[in-house]
């Protein structure tokens, strides 16, 4: 790619920022950065932990004003009104039009509102973005009771906010248990128990119906579609993220949910790209979804589209799945394909401590014994083995053999995969793992397998 | 697969107000004791105020302490840091930095207005080394209790974590044992004090000739000893043990400095500095600090086989210059005073030649390294907000590096706070060392020349 183009980039998330990084490492174009919401990059993750007081805003920016300035990266903070695409114009709100060559689309999500009848009452929100943050500030000073509408990991989130300001929390869950629609039965109900043992009030199997509002426009009361009435002054909506696409609603770009584009984040306009949450893949490969809501996915599809526009057309490959993340103090981890409902074809080992509050599956394939996936609830895995076992199909036996080396806990924590070793056993008597063997340790792994890239001091 | 569930409904949450308001009374009766004993020692026996207030304290304290940080959960243990007066800088952190400053110089410079504390200090310095009370072994005292007490604040704020339990013992059994009675079981011997905890160049003087020569002359056989273990330790087990376990053997460990930053010092850790310009600061006075050191212990030494011929009072000026404005100016009044301004390792970071040594070894040779897992970073900046040494491992989780810093303590706690268990510290081979994930696709775009 030419060194005199115009790189335009909207949104400075965790997409929009990766793309700029990998770009400027190999090219001196000019690169600008436009973000309404916020003035600098910053982790959106993050957000819950300034509410709670663990950090400021400005802890949760990665990085120091002078790294974009000596790394030539042009920050506007304003919001993009309207695209002109044949003349390649961006209209801003606040500044004058900015031309550009190249343009990414890396507008992240807003929060999906299902309708219901007072939704825009005081006190109902989302969490997304910094304004969301502030508002929840202002808008849970001095109350007592709150309703978390949807059970999976921003409602988890908002609920744990809440409660650390004393604010007691009833969570509103579609599912019969806390993200069940993700989470295979056990670990499911492993959280749910969590969150309760932490105080949190669940109503499973019920559904917002709709926000009841006190003479002032406050929210007084959330009605489910049980007909239950729970009284609270703030509603937290927490059922999903949709991509943030409004402002495109009238153009040319062709849209579904979200910036349909193909593999190579191309949309149906030249020299437009979508990456992260706005973006939809025309064709996903199952099971794979159509659009990838995901910090993770978010910085990958940000690396892969910085190699085309670097000149080498990079199609997305995102390798193994994985996630992660914290149900108050239990971390969760998955890699693979983990299934809420195990399929016929697949079944799985599963071990949990007594305490409720670690857990490990490994999922397979019956014929096979085909590693498909892991889950993790409170003990750690070194991602980098497991997507080598995943990318390179090993058997649950092989897996097992190296599972020792795969633990990623602190010095000193109990070690326990010698119970998921010893279910093995019992479910395959005639199929004996080796004995412990001493050059599966994870250093040895690592060499062997190449999991780790450049020895050069930083 | 079980379709219907009960689940119990909520626990309550205990209240705990009472207990706090218990403690905090007797906070205050302590106070009260302590300050009547060190101003009104001249109408009531200092003992029974001073050594009655600290036994409040101490108590108050603890109670106060376990309801505090049982009615928190596992993962709320930082709730508040960054908004609660005492530990946002705020009129709080200001008042007890004060305090403390206050109390540090009138220690060094003013020793005799402590006299009523030192006083009631009496009978415990009786008893424990069967000689008169003086403002160092209040300082002591002081100074164990801090760690004692705090570190089971510590003990309960990691509670579910092993690492940070295991390592708050030891930092407690060495306060206690080595740099607390032990010295004073030496001096009931009539033995020289000496502290098997610190070795040069932090405890600077112990390789000088006067100290030398006086431990041979006091201490027979045993100062022999001493003078053996503390070069064995400096030069023999310190390489080694560095080698193995990287600098935080010693610094989260064993020091007594450290002791006192993981433990009173460890609700100020995020107050640390982490800007790039505080880590040129940082570079720019600790390792001429160490230089100073070595040319300082040099030259007594050269001044000392000379028999004053060839420096005269150079190399003793030297020494003197710099237990003054390192010594008592930057490890004390700055180092402690300034906790709840900016953080509780400054004198870790900026002037320990003791780190700088240590922190030497472990770049350039030592097994010890943080492990990044993969690309599992989200950029939340936990870590490095709770750095206390103001290292960016945010900088080096979210490019899948491992964060081999000379100033790492090994503390650990960047591997507790992170919410998505991504760091890991580990000893392993030094090849391929900084090797990173292959997750994770670097941009390198400089965070630190």
């Amino acid at each position: 790619m030419q060194q005199d183009r115009h790189l335009v980039i909207i949104g400075n998330g965790i997409a929009g920022i990766t793309l700029a990084q990998h770009v400027r490492r190999h090219s001196s174009m000019r690169i600008t950065i436009i973000s309404a919401e916020s003035a600098v990059h910053f982790s959106r993750t993050a957000l819950m932990y300034v509410y709670m007081g663990h950090m400021r805003l400005q802890d949760i920016t990665p990085y120091e004003d002078w790294y974009w300035r000596e790394h030539n990266l042009e920050l506007v903070h304003d919001y993009v009104e309207q695209i002109d695409f044949g003349q390649k114009l961006l209209h801003l709100r606040q500044g004058q039009p900015l031309k550009y060559d190249t343009l990414v689309l890396a507008t992240g999500s807003v929060p999906a509102f299902f309708n219901w009848p007072g939704q825009q009452l005081k006190g109902v929100q989302g969490l997304n973005s910094l304004q969301d943050l502030e508002l929840m500030q202002q808008q849970t000073q001095g109350i007592n009771r709150a309703v978390v509408v949807g059970g999976g990991l921003i409602g988890i989130e908002m609920a744990e906010m809440l409660q650390s300001r004393g604010i007691a929390v009833t969570m509103l869950v579609r599912e019969k248990l806390n993200w069940q629609n993700i989470l295979p039965w056990e670990e499911a109900l492993l959280v749910s128990r969590h969150l309760q043992a932490h105080g949190i009030e669940l109503l499973l199997e019920d559904e917002l119906e709709e926000i009841l509002q006190d003479e002032q426009g406050n929210a007084r009361a959330v009605r489910t579609i049980k007909g239950k009435e729970i009284a609270c002054q703030f509603v937290g909506i927490a059922t999903g993220v949709l991509p943030n696409v409004a402002f495109l609603q009238n153009s040319v770009l062709e849209l579904d949910r979200g910036i349909l584009v193909n593999e190579y984040f191309e949309t149906s306009i030249a020299d437009v790209y979508a990456i992260g949450d706005c973006a939809q893949f025309r064709n996903p490969t199952p099971p794979a979804p159509a659009v990838e809501q995901l910090w993770y996915t978010g910085r990958q599809h940000g690396e892969t589209l910085a190699s085309t526009l670097l000149g080498t057309r990079t199609a997305y490959d995102r390798g193994p799945w994985f996630n992660s993340a914290k149900f108050m103090d239990i971390e969760y981890q998955t890699y693979g394909y983990v299934p809420n409902q195990l399929p016929p074809e697949l079944d799985s080992l599963y071990w949990q401590h007594k305490s409720g509050r670690k857990a490990i599956r490994l999922v397979y394939e019956r014929n096979t014994q085909k590693l498909t996936g892991l889950n993790l609830l409170g003990v750690r895995y070194r991602h980098d083995l497991c997507h080598h076992w995943l990318r390179q199909g090993y058997t649950l036996k092989e897996a097992l053999a190296e599972l020792p080396a795969a633990n990623f806990d602190p010095e000193f924590f109990r070690k326990f995969e010698h119970e998921i070793m010893a279910q093995y056993q019992q479910r395959f008597p005639d199929q004996p793992l080796p004995e412990k063997q001493q050059q599966n340790n994870w250093w040895n792994l690592r060499s062997k397998f190449k999991l780790a890239t450049g020895s050069k001091k930083h | 697969m079980n379709k219907t569930i009960a689940l119990p409904y909520p626990e309550q949450a205990a209240d705990s107000s009472l207990g706090k308001t218990a403690g905090l009374t007797l906070i205050g009766f302590g106070l009260l004791g302590l300050l009547v004993a060190a101003f009104g020692s001249g109408v009531i026996d200092p003992v029974l105020t001073g050594l009655g207030g600290i036994t409040a304290l101490t108590i108050g304290g603890l109670i106060y302490i376990w309801q505090r940080r049982t009615e928190l959960s596992e993962a709320h243990q930082n709730n508040g840091a960054w908004t609660e007066s005492a530990t946002s800088r705020g009129a709080i952190a200001w008042v007890v930095g004060i305090v403390l400053t206050g109390f540090y110089i009138l220690l060094y410079w003013f020793p005799d207005s402590l006299q009523g504390l030192t006083r009631a200090m009496e009978p415990l310095s009786q008893w424990l080394r069967n000689r008169p009370a003086d403002q160092w072994f209040l300082y002591g005292t002081f100074y164990t209790l801090a760690v004692l007490v705090m570190g089971v604040h510590a003990l309960l704020k990691y509670r579910n974590n092993r690492y940070h339990i295991i390592r708050t013992l030891s930092v407690m059994f060495f306060q206690l044992g080595f740099a607390f009675l032990l010295p004073a079981l030496l001096l009931y011997l009539n033995q020289p004090e000496f502290y098997f905890s610190y070795f040069w160049p932090l405890k600077y003087d112990y390789l000088f000739p006067g100290t030398v020569s006086y431990l041979v002359q006091n201490g027979q056989a045993l100062g022999v000893f001493m003078i053996f273990w503390g070069a064995v330790l400096s030069f023999l087990a310190t390489p080694v043990l560095t080698y193995f376990y990287g600098k935080r053997w010693y610094c989260s460990w064993v020091c007594g400095c450290g002791g006192l930053a993981e433990t009173a010092g460890d609700p100020y850790r995020h107050l640390s500095d982490k800007r790039r310009v505080a880590w040129r600061w940082e570079v720019a006075i600790i390792y001429p600090i160490l230089g100073f050191i070595i040319i300082t212990t040099l030259l007594l030494w050269i001044n000392s086989w000379s028999e004053g011929r060839l420096l005269g009072e150079l190399s003793g000026g030297f020494s003197s210059t710099y237990g003054f404005f390192i010594g008592a100016i930057f490890s004390g009044v700055i180092g402690v005073g300034f906790y709840p301004i900016m953080g509780n390792r400054v004198w870790c970071r900026f002037g320990c030649p003791m780190a700088a040594y240590l922190g030497l070894l472990q770049k350039h040779f030592s097994r010890f390294r943080i492990t990044t897992n993969g690309g599992q970073c989200i950029s939340c900046g936990n870590c490095s907000t709770y750095c206390e040494m103001g290292i960016d491992v945010r900088g080096y989780a979210q490019q899948g590096q491992p964060i081999i810093r000379a100033s790492c303590v090994g503390c650990g706690i960047c591997a507790h706070v992170c919410p998505r268990g991504v760091l890991k510290l580990e000893n392993g081979p030094r090849e391929g060392r900084y090797a990173a994930s292959p997750l994770i696709k670097r941009e390198d775009l400089n965070l630190l020349s």
